[in-house]
């Protein structure tokens, strides 16, 4: 139980150990948990960095939304004011049509009634003649008096 | 067991505490502590080898996962005590909390095992625990002793190193006496360092023994494997702790020694 020359085998087993450990177990190990702490630090970052994001596409995408409901509004409102123009368009339209409808026939009728007029004159006339006739006794000599006829229905 | 048969208690405990060695006087080499120290160093040596293939900055795995373990507990102690950044200190006290704690570890691996195996073979002496060797104990102490003084020098250089022996703790007036007691301040460092490390596994081991011892008497069996169990327990601790206060003395007797006198 006295110190002996263990001792020196014992220091260079320590000394071969303690560079055994700072190269192949420290080094090593330090190195790869720092890269791991980059890693968290940078992945925190992008997530905060991508929170960040979406609260931003979230408020953008409220604008927009909110900006689509006023087009939205506007569009009702125009489409609306458009179907009432388009309705009274309509309406004068059909007043205007049956108006004009209401002339021509009314045109029409007069055009027919003076038809008929000027038919009723000519039978008139024809019937008158043979009337006067049949009260004269004899042929009217319908050359002789074709102008004194063409005045007598004139007249009627 | 070994207590059976013709031996003695004191002659079994004699017998267990006796070095398989070769030469004679002080060039004597105890083959078993060298080769136990070895054994844990390769243990080691081993387990990194293994990590190597698949060190990995991603999620750590089995050998890895647990030597961060270990590098982020002593980083932690080293960084807290020795505020410049060193490449050695770390390293250096990691080595020293992993291989006292294997060595002393040893302790844990039932006294008569290793011997009895050994005894098959025609191996007569053997002691496996190297802490329980003042060789392997002062080994250590030595080799941070040396780096006290290396650091000492190296940064109060050699004439601060001088100063701290002439003019610490008393001043200048008392100059002899600041020698007598720096100097035995100094060597007490490594002279503690050896001894409580020694001290406590050599009493550790020798409880082991004691305990074995009771196997002589039939009826003490129980008790004596409910010793064994209790003190094995509790033994984990001392190995433990030994080795954590190993680690961190000498952290801290090499961050007195990197400080410059002003710093005192």
């Amino acid at each position: 139980m006295s110190i002996n020359a263990t001792l020196f085998v014992q220091m260079i087993t320590f000394a071969l150990f303690v560079w055994f450990t700072m190269k192949f177990v420290w080094t090593p190990l330090t190195k790869v948990m720092d890269e791991r702490n980059q890693r968290i630090t940078d992945g925190l970052s992008a997530a905060e960095k991508g929170q960040r994001a979406e609260e931003d596409a979230k408020t953008q995408a409220q604008l927009e939304i909110s900006k689509a409901k006023e087009q939205a509004i506007e569009i009702l409102s125009k489409t609306e004011k458009r179907k009432t123009e388009i309705i009274e368009e309509a309406k004068n339209d059909a007043k205007a049509e049956a108006e004009r409808i209401i002339v021509a026939a009314k045109a029409e009728i007069e055009q027919e009634v003076n038809r008929a007029r000027e038919q009723l004159r000519t039978q008139v006339a024809s019937i008158a003649m043979a009337g006067a006739a049949k009260v004269l006794g004899k042929e009217i000599d319908e050359k002789a008096h074709a102008d004194l006829l063409g005045q007598l229905v004139k007249e009627i | 067991m070994a207590a059976s048969g013709d031996l003695t208690s004191v002659e079994y405990i004699q017998h267990h505490l006796k070095n398989n060695s070769i030469g004679d006087g002080f060039w004597t080499l105890n083959l078993d502590t060298i080769i136990f120290g070895w054994l844990t160093f390769a243990l080691v040596a081993f387990a990194a080898f293994r990590m190597r293939k698949s060190l990995t900055a991603g999620t750590p795995s089995g050998i890895q996962s647990f030597l961060e373990l270990i590098v982020e507990f002593v980083g932690g102690q080293v960084k807290s005590i020795f505020t410049e950044a060193n490449k050695l200190v770390a390293p250096l006290a990691m080595t020293i909390f992993v291989w006292v704690f294997l060595m002393n570890a040893m302790d844990l691996i039932p006294v008569d095992l290793i011997p009895k195996i050994l005894s098959w073979f025609g191996v007569d002496y053997v002691k496996p625990v190297p802490t329980t060797d003042l060789g392997t104990t002062f080994a250590l102490a030595i080799s941070v002793f040396a780096i006290i003084i290396y650091y000492n020098i190296k940064f109060k250089g050699p004439i601060g190193y001088i100063k701290m022996f002439l003019f610490h703790p008393f001043g200048k007036w008392l100059m002899p006496v600041n020698i007598i007691m720096t100097t035995i301040e100094e060597l007490a460092k490594p002279v503690s360092l050896g001894l409580r490390l020694f001290g406590n596994m050599f009493a550790g081991e020798l409880l082991f023994l004691l305990i074995a011892t009771l196997i002589v008497i039939q009826a003490l069996i129980p008790l004596q494997i409910v010793l064994g169990l209790g003190w094995a327990i509790f033994h984990i601790l001392v190995i433990t702790l030994q080795a954590f206060i190993f680690m961190l003395l000498s952290t801290v007797y090499l961050s007195l020694a990197s400080q410059t006198l002003d710093d005192h």
